[in-house]
């Protein structure tokens, strides 16, 4: 039975036994829902968790521990023999799991009869030709004990889906009418409710953070079998950076710092664009701006962060590109000799991030009481003297989180990059000399048909991870100050 | 002019501070202020009593124009300090506000050290020609403020940290600390206790020899013991005005008597 119509049926019964637990309980109060512990719905959500949450978790559990069950089964009825010399077993196992799909699709097909495909006589070739016939890919020559191991493979999984939805159903009608039992005055219903609640909420929690573990370990074990292939020193301490496709490896050179630096050069100069533009705006808005403009200008500004980072991309290189060459180039003060720039990129980067600074900041600067302002207008403090001297103090934690996450921004960003700053890893103190940063070079390592086993597909996993250690610490940091301020202040 | 004898006049009579003559006060459309003249004197403390929303908050934030930062309120009639029109175009509210200083309500440290809080006001108008100075001046405004013993060895923590009715005190410190002319306070002993209020309104009885003072409070004895002049609000209205002892000895209307013994409220 699919698992759709498994979850339905778990749904069905949990529904019922909503109704019933809740019926259950009235009846045990004599219809007076005062005489209850809890609300008659709670009672009616005790059978209903109680039909769900085990049959879920069972389902969960069954899919993922059944297939390699199976798997190892048929593993191990592959005898030695039956793996070709130029073959591994993995391969095979493929072969087996692709055999016995083709079979559920040709059954499923009407081609081939369950008997037959079920059928310990059946002949290799026969069913080969019938396979291709109905138009399942088979790719090697089929071998007995490969279709030996597909059938079993089959049967195998069948019967499992079979117990399972056995099982789930089975679960579900026990927990129901467990907890329909338990469902009189006295019981503790809305308890219940309330403690599963919160591992609902508990287990939204870990999925976010074993997710987030998953994928940092996957980029650990990818980024230590890099270091496997090439010396860390050269990665870290490198000062070229110039991957070769051609030979694998030896002629490859991939230090990280000129992507560092590039990566760096271009967020501090979209930082040094942003943060005061947009912090300055921030403050026009929260502090100085009628009602009417602040309605008009502030979704105007965040119209900034709507934009496709890619557009800035091809604003970058089309339009501000040309307009600073034109200024530093070669007709005019002679820095700069392409429009792809660190100056550029920048720029715009810069443009994209004054929202994200300029919005957040206006929080912040709006969440400082009025009576704080009050108190210094009453001193006789004029606006910005307020303004310096107790709203951006008392603000500053705030901003200074808000400055961290368009630096995190700024860092991660890769389109405006791609476009506007060129692809010319550099170490270079000219800001109108094209550079590139990590983002945009693992963009490049891993398009194109790399092998994904080579250094230089690999190397992006530890730039990857470069980047990832960069941000986590701006984060921490940023935790950091906020915290200290924090405990500062109140 | 012939006809002036200067002998006769009594001693305590005094300058007149701020004469207010018609104020109206506007929220929007809603009027919260109607139609009130009073003339507060010099070196005298002033009690504004009333029931609450009354408009005693609002009328005197009118008189260091703290209701300019509210959009929507808008204040009609004359005020003048010493003769000054202080809702005159040539005024700068921020020279009035250093002249006439507030506390409020509820007590609003800011987030910084408690001398920082102090200093704050003689750093922004340049009281202090040094450090030694304006060390002189916090220690001088927190011993006015009657909590000078319990902050001079935490000079450096932070303000929000201390407890309410400290809070409090610091702000009337502060506010002291600036020198004003005119100390309006609102309500500055909701949060204190008995001790710390005998302590402001001692304060409130010195400030009186170099300030004038008014004060909000709920509190009838309070507005007794320490005021010269009351002045009670009923829905807007100034519904009397005159010496302290006159009016809880002897109301002349009838609101405020039924005010004072508790009737209404
Ligand atoms: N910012 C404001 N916006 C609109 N209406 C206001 C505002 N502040 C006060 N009011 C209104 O003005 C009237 C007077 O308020 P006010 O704060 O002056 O009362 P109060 O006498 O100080 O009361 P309390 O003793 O409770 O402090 C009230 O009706 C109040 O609702
Ligand atoms: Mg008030």
């Amino acid at each position: 039975m699919p698992i759709f119509w498994i979850l339905l049926i778990v749904l069905a019964i949990a529904a019922i036994g909503y109704v019933a637990g809740r019926a259950r309980a009235l009846a045990s109060a004599g219809g007076d829902i005062r005489a209850l512990h809890s609300l008659p719905s709670y009672y009616g959500w005790n059978a209903a968790i109680k039909a769900m949450v085990p049959a879920f978790l069972l389902i969960i559990v069954w899919l993922i521990v059944q297939p390699i069950y199976v798997s190892s089964v048929v593993s191990g009825m592959l005898s030695d023999g039956a793996i070709p010399n130029s073959s591994s077993r993995g391969l095979v196992m493929a072969e087996v799991r692709r055999v016995a799909e083709g079979l559920d699709n040709a059954v499923a097909a009407g081609v081939i009869g369950e008997d037959a495909a079920r059928s310990a006589r059946a002949d290799v070739i026969d069913i080969t030709q019938r396979l291709k016939d109905a138009g399942q890919i088979v790719t090697s020559q089929i071998t007995q004990p490969v279709l030996r191991a597909a059938q079993h493979f089959r049967i195998m999984h069948s019967t499992g889906n079979m117990m399972m939805t056995v099982a789930a159903l089975a679960l579900a009608v026990l927990g129901a009418l467990w907890a329909i039992r338990e469902n009189r005055a006295e019981f503790r219903a809305r308890n219940i409710v309330e403690t599963s609640v919160r591992i609902l909420l508990i287990s939204a929690a870990s999925i976010a953070i074993l997710t987030t573990i998953g994928i940092v370990l996957s980029l650990v074990f990818n980024t230590l079998e890099f270091f496997r292939l090439y010396p860390a020193s050269d990665f870290f301490f490198g000062l070229t950076w110039s991957p070769s496709f051609s030979g694998r490896g030896g002629s490859s050179q991939l230090g990280v710092l000129p992507l560092l630096w590039g990566t760096f050069y271009i967020s501090v100069v979209a930082l040094a664009v942003a943060v005061p533009i947009g912090l300055f705006s921030a403050i026009y808005l929260s502090e100085y701006a009628s009602p009417r403009v602040r309605a008009i200008a502030k979704p105007m500004l965040e119209v900034l962060a709507g934009i496709p980072t890619i557009v800035y991309g091809l604003f970058a290189l089309l339009t501000v590109g040309p307009l600073l060459l034109s200024v530093f180039g070669a007709d005019g003060l002679g820095w700069m000799k392409a429009g792809t720039a660190v100056m550029t990129a920048g720029l715009v980067m810069g443009v994209m991030l004054i929202p994200f600074v300029s919005s957040l900041s206006d929080d912040i600067i709006n969440a400082v009481p009025q009576s704080m302002r009050d108190g210094s207008y009453g001193l006789g403090a004029t606006k910005s003297e307020t303004i310096r001297q107790v709203v951006l103090p008392a603000a500053l934690p705030g901003i200074v989180g808000a400055i961290l996450l368009a630096a995190s921004r700024a860092i991660g960003e890769t389109m405006i990059v791609v476009l506007g700053a060129g692809a010319a890893a550099r170490l270079s103190l000219n800001p109108f000399e094209a550079m590139t940063t990590v983002t945009a070079k693992i963009v490049s390592q891993l398009t194109g048909d790399a092998d994904f086993a080579s250094p230089e597909a690999l190397v992006a996993f530890a730039l990857g991870m470069t980047l990832f250690v960069l941000t986590l610490g701006l984060n921490i940091l940023a935790l950091y100050i906020v915290r200290k301020y924090r405990e500062q202040y109140e | 002019m012939n006809d002036m004898r200067p002998m006769e006049r009594k001693v305590d009579t005094k300058e007149i501070k701020f004469d207010c003559r018609n104020v109206q006060v506007y929220y929007g459309d809603t009027q919260a202020i109607k139609n009130v003249d009073v003339k507060l004197e010099d070196r005298t403390v002033t009690a504004f009593i009333g029931p609450s929303g009354c408009g005693k908050s609002t009328f005197l934030r009118c008189l260091n124009r703290m209701n300019d930062t509210i959009d929507i309120c808008r204040v009609e009639g004359n005020l003048l300090l010493d003769g000054e029109d202080i809702y005159d175009r040539r005024v700068d509210p921020v020279q009035l506000r250093a002249k006439v200083g507030m506390v409020f309500q509820k007590p609003n440290p800011f987030p910084k050290s408690i001398y920082d809080n102090i200093a704050y006001g003689p750093r922004i108008h340049g009281l202090a020609r040094n450090k030694a100075d304006l060390d002189d001046i916090v220690e001088k405004s927190l011993r006015r403020g009657a909590i000078w013993d319990e902050v001079k060895d935490r000079l450096d923590s932070p303000g929000t940290g201390l407890s309410g009715g400290q809070q409090q005190r610091l702000c009337i410190a502060r506010a002291v600390a600036t020198e004003p002319e005119v100390l309006l306070m609102d309500e500055p002993c909701s949060a204190l206790d008995p001790i710390a209020t005998a302590q402001v309104e001692e304060l409130i009885d010195e400030l009186r020899e170099n300030f004038s003072v008014v004060i909000v409070t709920h509190s009838m004895q309070q507005a007794a013991r320490v005021s010269q002049k009351t002045a009670f609000f009923h829905l807007g209205s100034l519904v009397e005005f005159g010496e302290t002892g006159a009016i809880f000895t002897n109301p002349k209307d009838p609101r405020t008597e039924s005010y004072i013994t508790g009737r209404i409220g």
